[in-house]
């Protein structure tokens, strides 16, 4: 699984953090999201939850 | 949660059958989306009333005015989606009238659809009491380009109503180069939704950027280049914004039977039928409140889990954590959770001055709500100090 997060448009509501944190985390200056490491297979769902869940649909994946 | 009481009567959607989703915002395409992804296979049929595939309303007072964005980056992914996933979207077809008996939902253009389960989805539209030219509202990417438009050849803009859209639409005008002024009942911009104390933390932001806030005040109307207020004293204004808020839009249900009342009422519509995003009202039980939410995570939270709930009847009620944001200049304002009238404000992490903190609501004994000004990563870790019931 490929995640991708468009930073720009991410507006550090924190969803993705919230759904899968073992996956993402929101950098400390500004909050924006960041991957902390590609998902392992037992995260697939949870980062499919965050992908959901983002209210700027920032988080885009490939399969 | 402790309230897990099962949910009566509720039947998994067949396979066989055919959704009707009215609306085609982030509420009506996020439920039609997850539906299918998560394998419906039967007819899914999404109306939209706007020409526009399906877009994001928050960028739209934000980027949208201040042109970072094209119009077009606002959009739900590509315009070949929804085929690709067997959705069949209508769009500016408005939604006319509802027959609950025949489960038929007739549209402006003569159309007739036939659902075997409903979602509405039809969020809310502006109120508007002074309908003449020049005179804006914000809801739709039309809107948001029209505005822009006469905000770009302005000089004085006068924004009545203090709330988000109209605090978000007086920073980007200010942005913009305009002389800009902030009208509103309540003496400060936002108090109605954070409260007093961050009301004035607002107020205190506008004036550093240099928007007049005129606090405490109705206007009494809107003439050729001005706005006259209750006193009788005039604002310039070549271009004028009306963000006093919103109501549901629900007209088109008028006399169906659906029970309504300031939204539809999830609790007491027929099984058939759900709503979702910013008409739908519900009772949390969470926060013991009746509640109906105009917040962009609140409609794809409330669509994914109708959605999940239409598949396979979910035994717990819808009870999410209420989520909204701001941002005005450089300031991102978040709140998690509900903040009641009568809530105290206290500080937990940073400070105003430094334009960056924590702070909780409480109330009745319980933290209700979290807010955070320019500190989102420990905002979102306080949110775990929301009291449970």
């Amino acid at each position: 699984m490929d995640v991708t997060i468009d930073q720009e448009g991410c507006v550090a509501a924190g969803q993705c953090v919230l759904a899968a944190p073992d996956v993402f985390d929101q950098r400390d200056e500004d909050g924006v999201a960041i991957l902390l490491q590609p998902p392992p297979a037992d995260q697939y769902d949870a980062t499919r939850e965050a992908a959901l869940l983002c209210p700027a649909r920032a988080i885009h994946l490939s399969e | 949660m402790t309230n897990q009481m099962p949910r009566k009567g509720r039947k998994a959607v067949g396979r066989e059958e055919h959704i009707v989703i009215v609306g085609a915002s982030a509420a009506g395409s996020t439920i039609a989306q997850t539906l299918r992804r998560e394998g419906f296979a039967g007819a899914l049929t999404v109306i939209g009333d706007e020409p526009h595939l399906p877009y994001d309303r928050p960028p739209l007072s934000k980027q949208g005015l201040l042109g970072t964005w094209p119009p077009d980056r606002t959009r739900f992914g590509a315009s070949t989606a929804y085929a690709e996933q067997g959705i069949d979207l209508k769009l500016d077809a408005r939604a006319d009238r509802l027959d609950l008996d025949a489960r038929q939902v007739y549209l402006a253009t003569g159309e007739e659809v036939g659902y075997d389960r409903l979602v509405i989805a039809t969020g809310v539209q502006p109120i508007q009491p002074f309908q003449q030219e020049r005179v804006h509202v914000l809801r739709t990417l039309d809107d948001a380009v029209a505005l822009r438009e006469s905000l770009l050849q302005a000089s004085a803009v006068v924004v009545i109503g203090a709330g988000f859209l109209g605090s978000e639409t007086a920073a980007a005008a200010r942005q913009l180069g305009c002389d800009v002024t902030l009208v509103d009942v309540a003496q400060a911009p936002m108090a109605r939704q954070l409260g007093a104390e961050v009301g004035w933390m607002v107020a205190d932001l506008h004036a550093a950027n240099g928007v007049r806030m005129v606090g405490g005040t109705a206007v009494r109307a809107v003439h050729a280049g001005a706005v006259e207020l209750a006193d009788g004293s005039q604002l310039k204004a070549d271009v004028v914004l009306v963000a006093v808020g919103s109501k549901p839009a629900t007209a088109w249900l008028e006399g169906s039977g659906l029970p309504l009342g300031d939204g539809v009422l999830c609790d007491e519509a027929p099984e058939e039928v759900r709503a979702v995003g910013d008409v739908a009202r519900w009772t949390s039980r969470r926060f013991g409140l009746s509640l109906r939410l105009e917040h962009r995570t609140n409609a794809t939270e409330q669509a994914v889990w109708t959605a999940r709930d239409l598949l396979a009847a979910s035994k717990e009620p819808f009870d999410s954590i209420p989520y909204f944001w701001t941002d005005q200049y450089d300031a991102k304002i978040q709140v998690y959770g509900v903040i009641p009238p009568d809530a105290r404000l206290v500080i937990t992490q940073g400070s105003p001055a430094a334009r960056r903190f924590v702070a909780q609501y409480r109330s009745g004994g319980r933290v209700t709500a979290v807010l955070g000004w320019n500190m989102p990563r420990e905002t979102r870790r306080e949110r775990a100090s929301l009291t449970e019931i």
